[in-house]
Parts: structure tokens; C-alpha cells; sequence
């Protein structure tokens, strides 16, 4: 009844090419942005910014930069997390040399090293696809996993082997470190996803997503319209492993504030590519939903039962965790294959019949 | 018949010529020695039983297959081997015999997928949306809307393709092909698996795309009523080599041709 187009007639093309043609759509991202940059920032408690709203933001932008590879030119890949550490340490590495340059220069600017990683282990997908790409891109995860552990360099020959995040501010107000506080930092994510998932948007409703798709669909079909295989997937590698890049560099900078090698193994690389395939391949709102059942699930069901005052004990509790997500995965995939986006695009369908049934 | 007289009716110049060309896989020959031309603003049809290598033809044509011997001239330039970007970027669009659209988009959206090459906005203005950008895809889907006007395709326009019945999915796929205003357009058997509305409906819109746009046509057809209805000049093969070439009223009185279809008696 609420959610309903009908009398919204777009008169020239530029109105209906518009990424939300739909008005109800654009004050519903209007409302959760100011949730988001408003609400939360201001009556969120310390837990549910450093703990649930930092690391779900940040994995979303993961999830959105393996979606760009993966959901939308149908590349599998399972080197994110190595991406992504190539992010972090690029970042690390910078900051160390310039000091003196903002680090949201370098957070933006590690992007870059992580996508010029991604191209050179996105080479041979011209010849490979699928799981054998999935393969090869496994190659990249072990050998950055490699360096990171075994290259003292890039760590600065720290003793612990692990990167610490130095203080670093903005306008005098420290944004990484220690010192830093967790609205500051919460707001900087907050900037960076926002920025980043609407050129996502942007991108994948314009030419360039539409090679990704033709690419991904039926490559004979987009060779003969004029579509380079080549220059499109390893366009589309650079541009995943730039978010990925970027969304480790604020794994380390604005979340954890230092990060072992370990971080970045390919535990991280399954983590956020379930994330893709239950929020649904192909769509960035999908990654969103994708990070949310993955990451806040958990953590959901790990802080309820003892505040319901159900007397659990702790390690119960972790087992039944892992239990009820492991099913939960299961049950999302057999009710919608197509991941979250999809029933969230069924549920917007019936919401606009409603209440007629179709 | 769409025009009386002799192979004159066609107008214009050679567009393509295929002079020699041979084409194996192993120890298969699929094409052997064909030599052709297709002249502007011309219907040629390729015909032949199956097996006869029409499709491995269209292949070549369009930088699939690289002929071991033979050559390729397209507007004037002569090369041993097209490659699938080069044609598109030369003018030469292709439908194929199973639809190969992009099945996770829409029709829309496979549409103006058509319209890649004629689009410049850089990484940069695409990343923003704005400007250059978004004037093009304003500009382009124009474009696409006419096309999508002229097959009659409004009401599909925002369904993923891979739902729509087959005889659509067809209509589509010549949709962006057209998207690419294309100087030569090869159609290969565009009416495969039709009932005879649609392949009425298929019809017209070749013969319209050939008025109204001026688009030179290449089809391979295996209904025979159709063939000899739209083309101006058949082309017939057999296991590989060229058995005849002239207009539909000669191709139908040719002995090889009629051996062909009919079989010899030994």
C-alpha cells in the first residue's frame, strides 16, 4: 500500500535511468542513512559501535568488492583475504615512510597497490575459469600469506611479527591508535562505505557493469559485441581488489588498531565469500545483508540468552552458535538459492501488490 | 520473391568476400575451398543439410574459427583472419542458433549491452555517474528505445531475459545485435524452433531491418519457404563445398542442389 510506484510516470529517459527511479526506495535509503550517521553515532552504546557497526561495515565493503569479481563478472576468486592484507600493509607501509600524509590518503591510496595485485593474479583468467580460476587465485592467498608472515619488511622488522597502527589524525582529532575514539573511527568507515558503495552502484549500472554481466553471462556473445575479455576481467580484478584493498587497510587502521599475519589467511577469504553467496551474487544490497547474517548473527545470538536471563554457560553458548548459524546458512540457501537480495526483491514485489496477491 | 530480375537486384558493391576458404579441425574438413561474396544491402542466405558447414562459414566470418587457408575481405581490407572484436568494431553482428543472450539481465539491459562500442565515458566519469557519463546513457537508451519500439518489445523491457519464451528471447537477441548498427548482420537460423506466427512475425522484421536501416543481411535458414521468400542471393553448401550460388529460382532448379537434399539413387 505504502510501497507502491504506480502515479510516478518519468517523462525523459535521464529520470528513468536514475539508480532508485523509485521514490519510496530513495527515502528508505534516506532514513537509514540518517540511522546511520545520526541515530546510531549518537545513542549507540560503545558495544555497538566499536563490536557490531565498525566490522559490519568494513566486511560489507569486502563483501562488495568480492561481489564486483564474483557476483557480477562471475570470476571466483578466494584471494580476498590476501587482497585485503595487501591493503592493510600497503597502508602500514606508508604511513611508516610519509608519517606526514593523512592516512585517509593512505587508506585510499593502498587501494591502488592491492588492485595492481589483483590484475597481476587475475591474468590467467583469460585461460581459466571457475574452479580452477578459484584455484589459482588460491595460489595468490598462500603466496601473500607467505610474505606477510615470512618477509620481515613489511612488517618493519617489528619483534612480534605483527603490524601496530600508529596514532594518526585528521584536523588534530585522532582518527587511528589508541587515542582514537570509537565514534571517530565509526564515522571514517562510515564515510569510506558510503563513498565506495555508491561508485559501486554507480559502476555496475552503467557501461562498465554491463560488460561485467555480458562477461559473466555468455562471453562467445560479448567477445561479438565488441566486449575485450581480457581488459574487462582484469578491469574487474582491479576494481574488486581496490575495495578489498581498502576494506583491509580499515580492518587493521580503524578496528583492531594492529593486525598478525594471520588475520588475513584464507579463513578471511571463505568468511567474506560466504558472505557474497548468502547475501546474493550480483547485487551490492545483497552484500550488506550477506555481512549482516554472517558477522551480527553470532554475535546476536551470543549477547541474548545471557540478557534474557536463560542460564547458559559461555561454552554452550559458542557451540549453539555455531550450530544455529551453520543451520541458518543451510536454511537460507534450499528457501533462496539467489541469496538474501533475492528475498528481499520478493519481498519488495509483494509488498507492492499488497494486499492483493498479485 | 521479393524482387524480380536477375542477381542485379542487389545494389551496391561487394561488402565481404570469402575467397578460398578452407577450414578443418583434425582430420575433419568442415569447409573446404568456399568462395563467396555479399554484396550491400543485400539478403544472402546460406543453405545447405546439416553438417554442410554453414555455421563453421558464419564463424569464420566473425573471427571464431581461424581459416587454415583462404582469405577475408571486408570493406576493402583483405585479411587471412578476422578476430570477433575486429568484426564488431568493422560492423559485423551476430544472433546465434541457441540464443546466446546475457540471461541474467534484462532484455533492456542485453540491449544496450549491444551499445558497448559506441560508448566512451572513461573509468572516472562512469565511477561518478555524472557528465559524459550519464548524457550517454541518456543518449544511448534513445537509441535503444527505438529499437526496442520497432520489435515491439515495450512490455518485456525490464524482465531478465532468461524468463522470457523463446520466440522473444529470439526478438531480443536480434535486438542487440541491431544495437550495434551493424553494416553486415549474420543471422544464424533466426527461426529455428518457431511456429509459423513467429516465424511470420521473424520475417518481417528482417525484411523491415534490411528496408529501413539498410542493413546487409546473412542468414542461414533451413525453411525453405522463408528462404526463397526473403533472400535476394542463396548460397547452398554440402559437407563442405560450395554446390550453387545465384538467386532462389536457379538454387531451386539446380541439379546438385536437389541431389542434395533428395539424395541420389546409386
Amino acid at each position: 500500500m505504502f510501497y507502491r510506484e504506480a502515479g510516478q510516470f518519468k517523462t525523459n529517459y535521464a529520470a528513468d535511468v536514475a539508480v532508485f527511479p523509485i521514490l519510496q526506495d530513495r527515502i528508505g535509503l534516506g532514513i537509514i542513512l540518517f540511522i546511520a550517521a545520526v541515530i546510531i553515532p549518537w545513542f549507540g552504546s560503545s558495544f555497538l559501535i566499536q563490536a557490531v557497526m565498525i566490522p559490519f561495515l568494513i566486511f560489507s565493503l569486502a563483501a562488495i568488492g568480492l561481489n564486483l569479481l564474483t557476483g557480477y563478472t562471475g570470476l571466483l576468486s578466494l584471494g580476498t583475504g590476501a587482497f585485503m592484507g595487501v591493503g592493510a600493509y600497503a597502508c602500514y607501509k606508508l604511513t611508516t615512510y610519509f608519517p606526514n600524509v593523512n592516512i585517509i590518503i593512505w587508506i585510499a591510496a593502498s587501494g591502488f597497490f592491492s588492485a595492481a595485485i589483483g590484475v597481476l593474479f587475475g591474468l590467467p583468467s583469460l585461460r581459466i575459469k571457475g574452479f580452477y580460476l578459484a584455484v589459482a587465485t588460491l595460489a595468490a592467498q598462500f603466496f601473500l600469506s607467505w610474505c606477510f608472515i615470512r618477509q620481515p619488511w613489511f612488517y618493519n622488522y617489528n619483534v612480534s611479527g605483527a603490524i601496530e597502527v600508529p596514532t594518526r589524525s585528521l584536523f588534530g582529532v585522532p582518527i587511528t591508535g589508541a587515542t582514537a575514539t570509537d565514534t571517530t573511527r565509526y564515522f571514517v568507515v562510515l564515510g569510506f562505505v558510503v563513498v565506495m558503495t555508491w561508485a559501486a552502484s554507480n559502476l555496475v549500472h552503467g557501461r562498465i557493469g554491463r560488460m561485467w554481466m555480458a562477461v559473466r553471462d555468455m562471453d562467445l556473445a560479448a567477445e561479438l559485441t565488441g566486449i575485450r575479455l581480457l581488459p574487462t576481467k582484469l578491469l574487474a580484478f582491479a576494481t574488486s581488489s581496490f575495495y578489498c584493498g581498502v576494506a583491509g587497510a580499515l580492518l587493521v587502521f580503524l578496528w583492531y588498531g594492529g593486525a598478525e599475519p594471520a588475520v588475513f589467511d584464507v579463513n578471511l577469504s571463505f568468511f567474506i565469500l560466504f558472505m557474497v553467496i548468502i547475501g546474493g551474487l550480483g547485487s551490492l544490497t545483497g552484500s550488506f545483508f550477506g555481512a549482516a547474517l554472517i558477522f551480527i548473527m553470532p554475535i546476536v545470538l551470543r549477547y541474548f540468552p545471557p540478557k534474557l536471563g536463560i542460564p547458559i554457560h559461555p561454552a554452550t553458548v559458542e557451540h549453539i552458535q555455531y550450530m544455529v548459524i551453520g543451520a541458518l546458512i543451510i536454511l537460507f540457501l534450499i528457501a533462496e538459492p539467489a541469496g538474501l537480495a533475492r528475498l528481499w526483491q520478493i519481498g519488495k514485489q509483494k509488498l507492492r501488490v499488497w494486499p492483493f496477491p498479485y | 520473391m521479393r524482387a524480380a530480375g536477375g542477381p542485379d537486384v542487389s545494389v551496391g558493391d561487394v561488402l565481404l568476400s570469402v575467397e578460398d576458404v578452407s577450414l578443418s579441425f583434425g582430420g575433419v574438413r568442415a569447409v573446404s575451398g568456399v568462395s563467396f561474396d555479399i554484396r550491400k544491402g543485400e539478403i544472402r542466405a546460406i543453405i545447405g543439410p546439416n553438417g554442410a558447414g554453414k555455421t563453421s562459414m558464419l564463424n569464420v566470418i566473425n573471427g571464431f574459427y581461424h581459416p587454415q587457408k583462404g582469405r577475408i575481405t571486408f570493406k576493402g581490407e583483405t585479411r587471412s583472419r578476422m578476430r570477433p572484436h575486429d568484426a564488431a568494431y568493422g560492423g559485423i553482428a551476430r544472433t546465434f542458433q541457441n540464443v546466446a543472450l546475457f540471461r541474467g539481465m534484462t532484455a533492456l539491459d542485453n540491449i544496450m549491452a549491444g551499445r558497448t562500442l559506441k560508448m566512451h565515458a572513461n573509468f572516472f566519469w562512469q565511477l561518478l555517474r555524472y557528465g559524459p557519463a550519464l548524457r550517454e546513457e541518456v543518449e544511448h537508451r534513445k537509441r535503444v528505445e527505438e529499437i526496442i519500439d520497432f520489435l515491439k518489445i515495450q512490455e518485456i523491457r525490464r524482465v531478465p531475459v532468461g524468463r522470457l519464451p523463446y520466440g522473444l528471447q529470439k526478438r531480443v537477441e536480434l535486438g542487440r545485435a541491431l544495437a550495434m548498427e551493424p553494416e553486415l548482420l549474420l543471422l544464424d537460423e533466426p527461426m529455428a524452433g518457431m511456429n509459423l506466427e513467429e516465424k511470420e512475425d521473424m520475417s518481417r522484421f528482417v525484411l523491415d531491418v534490411n528496408d529501413h536501416y539498410g542493413t546487409t543481411i546473412a542468414l542461414i535458414e533451413h525453411d525453405m519457404g522463408v528462404v526463397m521468400d526473403l533472400s535476394d542471393r542463396v548460397v547452398v553448401l554440402d559437407h563442405g563445398i560450395k554446390i550453387a550460388d545465384g538467386t532462389p529460382d536457379e538454387v531451386k532448379r539446380n541439379q546438385a542442389v536437389i541431389d542434395a537434399y533428395l539424395g541420389v539413387a546409386h
